[in-house]
């Protein structure tokens, strides 16, 4: 059900910092069963448009609504709030997993909500019951059903710090999805891969638009991984919106090529 | 060693000599009140002499150790322990301890690296990895059965007794506070304000409304769990440093409320004749009350004053263990790991949709509470609260418990406590030097073991279960 309604709109988005004017009245739409690309060069904004979708910072002018069983207004709401009622999932541009705890506690840790509904804020979870340890059992199998969607069912329980770079990047995204969100958000989620996993997470994030059906919001320096999954494409350059579109035709815009490659006198105009 | 040697020299002298200007005044001088002549110089140059000569063979031990010249270091480790330990007397019991230790220092610095070798290599061979297992999941049973036998143990006097109760009540407050500092990552330094709360809870309920101490400890912990969330909600926004600053803050104002607030705490002068804990509705005394039974009548028993002693020791232990189960089991429940997953990383926390506020507050209310729990009890036994005994250096030692004993750690804080309450009592006979010794300890742990006595952390579940159980 490719609907037409979008799944998340963001309109005239505005971001200012003191002096700096981050974002400036940019307006996209993403929907489910796609990946939308954000791309950009350096400093172009892409990052503060995540922060402002999942809620870390508050944006100075701007809607940002998402339909799911209702809208949400994410504007409007607490930064845990987001997460837990929009459903609104992320990962970050410098991982941030729990490192200490082990790959299978990572997962079971963004199944919290749920949890703690099925534990009774913890009385039926310390008594015991065997309504919590249901959930709890219902609660590693789709943990388990992660890992071997990523590879990782052998260290399951080696902490999540120790694992390789690559490794902890898919584990991530794992995390991101257990919270069974409506939108994923990935900040960079290629970086610093070699190609074997830059093509096993563009697998991966194909599989999650056509399996899980949610959209799928990627910010991406990578132009392999832009340009062969992603449906959609949105060019940010100076906090400004200068092309979206398909990627095949957002390839071909001039004003994105000289974003890419500088105008003739080497300088990117001014915003 | 042929041209280290002149270096090692030159540098142990240098220490010598910063020891020696430290020392010259400190040491080489004592003045004491001759009757009648006022006070007196005492010169102490034998010592100071003696002191020198120690730290300058110890630095050289210390040097030749880490230069790995393993058997020079032993044998000046060897004479130096020797001294110290042996019949020769030297003019004071402090110098004879500070030459044993030296010498123990560089034996012990000469060996670890071979010991931690040999350590890690027996860990990780077969029959070390099932021997570890089979030690951390027994380990705390064996524990518990010790702490029960206590009591009857043939060298147990009323001595033994007051340290193990007064162990046990560190122990409770430092695995309350391991939910709040160890699983949630919260820098509390004012955790002994929750101590107090429960403490004045029960000396005034008990005193002022007559309500027997099993009636309050519950209602205790609740008064302390309400001033932990009251506390809570307005700081627990702040991170690291600027937690722990409000924390202390909030720790002094509860004793500065206790000394002040006259009419309800009685001040400074604190709260009289508490009654104790009953068995039963008997009463640990020589003779009752009208109306009420004692334990020895009750039991057929002779009075003797460590029966009463014997049912406090049995009632924190309860306690402290009931403190143990529930943490276990939270640990193992969601917010058990959305506590832990808040000291990991709080942004992820929020990212996945945590509250963390709630969460947070969750943590610090269950630790308050069990920290109300103790201080009723310590109320109990004590029979008498003042503000004196909920001074700062109370959360301090509760805190480098949880911090010695390895963060999260539930048996690191055993071994902590007793380290840290027990060392102090054994060393009474050092005197006012027993406060270095007790430093000394702290130290040597420091650099030893940076992250605590007890690093290990078991995951909350497994999905390849290694062995099934685990140490309480």
């Amino acid at each position: 059900m490719n609907g037409v309604t979008p799944l998340i709109e963001v309109e005239h988005l505005t971001m200012r910092f003191g002096g700096l004017l981050a974002i400036d009245d940019v307006s996209f739409s993403a929907r489910s069963h796609e990946i939308t690309a954000i791309i950009g060069p350096n400093g172009a904004g892409k990052t503060t448009v995540f922060n402002c979708i999942t809620g870390f910072y508050k944006p100075t002018i701007g809607r940002l609504t998402l339909r799911g069983d209702r809208e949400f207004l994410l504007e409007r709401m607490l930064g845990h709030e987001i997460g837990q009622q929009a459903k609104v999932a992320r990962t970050f541009q410098n991982i941030r997993l729990f490192p200490g705890m082990t790959v299978l506690e990572n997962l079971m840790v963004a199944q919290h909500n749920k949890l703690m509904r099925a534990s009774g804020m913890s009385v039926f979870g310390l008594l015991g019951l065997e309504r919590y340890r249901a959930a709890e059992a219902a609660a590693v199998e789709k943990a388990r059903d992660w890992l071997e969607r990523i590879g990782l069912v052998p260290d399951a329980d080696r902490p999540a710090g120790e694992l390789p770079y690559g490794a902890q990047r898919r584990l991530e995204i794992a995390r991101a999805m257990c919270t069974d969100p409506r939108l994923l958000c990935l900040d960079e989620p290629a970086a610093g891969l070699n190609p074997r996993e830059s093509a096993a997470l563009n697998a991966l994030l194909v599989s999650i638009r056509e399996r899980d059906g949610i959209g799928v919001l990627l910010i991406e320096h990578d132009m392999s991984v832009v340009m062969q999954i992603s449906d959609h494409v949105v060019v940010l350059d100076y906090g400004r919106k200068i092309a979206e579109g398909p990627p095949a035709e957002v390839r071909q815009d001039p004003a994105v090529i000289r974003a890419y490659l500088g105008t003739d006198e080497g300088e990117a105009p001014n915003a | 060693m042929g041209p280290r040697l002149p270096h090692m020299l030159k540098d142990s002298g240098l220490t010598a000599f910063v020891a020696a200007a430290l020392g010259f005044f400190i040491v080489g001088f004592r003045t004491y009140d001759a009757s009648g002549k006022g006070l007196v110089f005492d010169y102490q140059f034998t010592d100071l002499a003696i002191a020198i000569a120690t730290i300058f063979v110890g630095r050289m031990g210390l040097l030749l150790a880490a230069e790995g010249l393993r058997w020079p270091a032993l044998l000046l480790g060897a004479v130096l322990g020797a001294i110290g330990a042996g019949p020769l007397r030297l003019p004071s019991d402090f110098l004879h301890w500070f030459m044993a230790l030296a010498g123990l220092l560089i034996v012990g610095r000469t060996l670890w690296p071979w010991a931690n070798q040999s350590f890690s290599a027996a860990q990780h061979s077969p029959a070390g990895k099932a021997l570890g297992a089979v030690g951390a999941k027994w380990f705390g049973w064996i524990l518990i059965v010790a702490a029960i036998a206590l009591p009857f143990a043939p060298f147990s006097d009323q001595k033994t007794m007051d340290l193990a109760v007064l162990i046990l009540t560190y122990v409770m407050l430092g695995w309350g506070l391991n939910i709040v500092v160890g699983l949630a990552g919260l820098l509390d330094l004012g955790y002994v304000a929750f101590y107090a709360v429960g403490a004045y809870t029960y000396a005034l309920l008990s005193t002022e409304v007559g309500l027997s101490f099993w009636v309050v400890l519950p209602v205790a912990g609740m008064v302390a769990a309400s001033f932990g969330i009251l506390l809570g909600f307005p700081v627990l926004r702040l991170r690291g440093d600027y937690l722990a600053i409000v924390t202390l803050g909030f720790g002094e104002i509860i004793r500065l409320v206790l000394i002040n607030w006259v009419d309800l705490t009685h001040g400074p002068d604190g709260v009289r004749s508490i009654p104790g804990p009953t068995f039963f509705g008997a009463v640990f005394a020589e003779t009752a009350s009208a109306g009420h039974q004692t334990f020895s009548e009750m039991m057929g028993l002779p009075f003797s004053s460590t029966q009463r002693l014997i049912f406090l020791y049995y009632i924190i232990l309860v306690l402290a263990l009931a403190t143990n189960l529930f943490t276990q089991r939270m640990r193992r429940l969601p917010v058990g790991r959305a506590w832990e997953a808040l000291r990991e990383d709080e942004t992820a926390c929020r990212a996945l949709g945590i509250n963390p506020t709630s969460t947070k507050l969750t943590a610090f209310a269950i630790g308050a509470m069990f920290a109300g729990f103790a201080g009723s009890f310590f109320a109990a036994k004590q029979r008498f609260v003042s503000p004196e005994s909920f001074v700062f250096i109370e959360s301090a030692i509760i805190l480098a418990i949880v911090v010695l004993g390895g963060m999260g750690s539930q048996i690191g804080v055993v071994l902590a406590a007793a380290l840290l309450i027990g060392l102090p009592e054994w060393f009474r006979e050092l005197g006012s030097y027993r406060m270095i010794a007790f430093g000394l300890a702290m130290v040597l742990i420091m650099v030893f073991r940076p992250r605590g006595l007890i690093a290990h952390r078991e995951p909350s579940l497994r999905l390849h279960p290694v062995r099934r159980g685990g140490a309480p």
